[in-house]
């Protein structure tokens, strides 16, 4: 029972994460590989605020805020000159911005895992089994955002241009839609996410260092390719169906030390049965 | 009055040159067809007056105002909207959904139902399907979707590309009479079309477009007269 609340959680940090690799990717039609990176920006803000004044709130504002303006200035500063270029130089350029990102944090703070304490919940006892309060946290916060983001793409106005932009970017143009300018929304939005992740992930593992987004990051991309990439619910599908193998698997000693490579063999199998991912839509090339 | 002026206009694909200096106009009030055969250069020119691609010369004005370097998404509220050839409805979304974003960029909120229900009546299949995902549509509706989309930012200029491609005649016909009826209450209309005889029949002028230049142009009755155009495009 403890494992699959522990798997849960995970599952929905993977899935906030996987959350900005789909959206990106269904919007810009580009893989933001440098998405992990700013996760990892997201703990050193917590760690700034947290060492400056010590308030969990003002941390958690703080890595919210900061991810967003860097999502959003990365977006216009790397990726929008490079709009109509090939894939393969935005998806270079995605690289770059990821290692950059990583050398300025060892550059401020060090290349050495620091520890960072943002708040120690302590847990709980039902019967027999124990609970972190954190996890529940974890999992029930990150419930009601996706479901506020569930909402707002589906209701409002501007959820259903970024809809239409991810369908037919020059459709959406001729309705009105600055496409630009969704783009960076949903940068913006995505970050927004990862910060979140990050929180999440200092209540689990409180400590960070410059490379601390690199596994997450690439956990959550395999479970939005696993969901099929620029789908929504298949990266919340995914995300939590891969934290849920994961603890699982950790909690069964004979499995414990192939975690990781189950979960990516998971990856694999997918593919090969369905290549679009569990709910990818195969599109149909325009004649 | 010219509503839309289009002067010298030249677009290149690389090093092909795709539009030769193409130069026409549509006055306030008229159906303007413009007629070719496959890969003319028919689509090019609708998508490069829109800036979806870009134009390598000339000059594009709508109202008197220059939109040479206007983005496309701006265009739409000045009162110039596209029905895009293929349609290109959003497959995932309803009915209803697509029709109001094809009133974004308008302010009157209130007005926008009032306009939800003028096209429903317009095509009262769309109102039974309102609810339905739009990929879900025939041929024939996509396509009445697609134009009551544009119809929704309440334009001043429709431009229509290839509405009768991949349709049966049957709804060929109901297309071709909402075009007919949507330019009787005051919008103006410019046509892209293959089916020439079509086009001209309910065009008042019509130019004639071969491989990035415009060869001929007159009334829709004298071009559907033309001997040569009835042996290029009317089929003899």
């Amino acid at each position: 029972m403890s494992t699959l609340i522990d798997g849960l959680s995970l599952g929905s940090i993977y899935a906030l994460i996987a959350l900005g690799y789909t959206m990106v990717y269904g919007i810009a039609k580009m893989l933001n590989f440098a998405h992990g990176d700013i996760i990892m920006v997201g703990t050193y803000a917590v760690l700034t605020t947290m060492a400056l004044c010590g308030f969990p709130v003002v941390a958690i504002v703080a890595a919210v805020i900061v991810c967003t303006i860097l999502g959003v200035v990365v977006e216009k500063v790397a990726y929008k000159p490079l709009r109509g270029a090939s894939p393969l130089a935005v998806l270079i350029t995605a690289i770059g911005v990821s290692y950059l990102l990583q050398s300025i944090a060892q550059l401020i703070y060090g290349a050495k895992p620091q520890p960072v304490n943002l708040i120690n919940f302590g847990h709980v006892t039902f019967g027999s089994t124990t609970l972190n309060i954190s996890t529940l946290v974890t999992l029930c916060v990150a419930a009601v955002i996706m479901a506020g983001l569930t909402i707002f793409i589906k209701k409002t106005k501007t959820g259903r241009a970024m809809i239409a932009v991810s369908e037919d970017r020059g459709a959406a143009e001729l309705m009105g839609i600055p496409v630009n300018n969704v783009i960076t929304l949903t940068f913006g939005i995505g970050s927004a996410l990862a910060a979140a992740a990050s929180v999440f992930y200092l209540l689990q593992i409180p400590a960070t260092s410059p490379t601390v987004g690199s596994l997450p990051g690439i956990k959550a991309f395999t479970a939005a390719v696993i969901g099929g990439i620029g789908s929504i619910p298949g990266a919340m599908i995914g995300g939590i169906l891969l934290g849920v193998i994961e603890k699982v698997c950790m909690s069964i000693p004979a499995l414990n030390p192939y975690t990781t490579a189950i979960e990516f063999s998971l990856l694999i199998v997918i593919l090969l049965v369905k290549p679009t991912g569990l709910l990818g839509k195969k599109r149909r090339e325009k004649v | 009055m010219a509503l839309l002026t289009v002067e010298d206009l030249q677009v290149r694909y690389g090093l092909i040159q795709a539009i030769r200096g193409v130069s026409f106009e549509v006055n306030e009030g008229e159906v303007v067809a413009l007629i070719g055969a496959n890969g003319a250069g028919k689509t090019t020119i609708m998508h490069s007056i829109c800036n979806l691609i870009p134009k390598a010369g000339g000059k594009v004005t709508f109202e008197g105002k220059d939109i040479t370097n206007t983005p496309a998404h701006n265009l739409i509220s000045m009162g110039m909207a596209q029905v895009p050839e293929g349609r290109r409805i959003f497959q995932e979304l309803t009915v209803a959904e697509n029709l109001r974003l094809g009133a974004y960029t308008r302010k009157d909120k209130g007005e926008i139902a009032a306009s939800l229900e003028e096209m429903y009546e317009r095509f009262p299949i769309l109102k039974e399907r309102s609810k339905q995902i739009a990929g879900t549509l025939s041929g024939g509706e996509q396509q009445m979707l697609a134009t009551t989309r544009a119809l929704m930012s309440r334009p001043k200029l429709l431009l229509m590309d290839e509405p009768s491609m991949g349709l049966s005649p049957l709804f060929v016909n109901i297309i071709f009479d909402m075009i007919k009826k949507v330019n009787e209450e005051g919008t103006t209309v410019l046509l892209v079309e293959q089916n020439a005889k079509k086009a001209l029949s309910i065009a008042d002028r019509g130019y004639v477009l071969e491989i990035g230049k415009m060869v001929k142009t007159g009334t829709g009755k004298e071009l559907l007269e033309d001997d040569s155009i009835r042996k290029a495009y009317l089929g003899g």
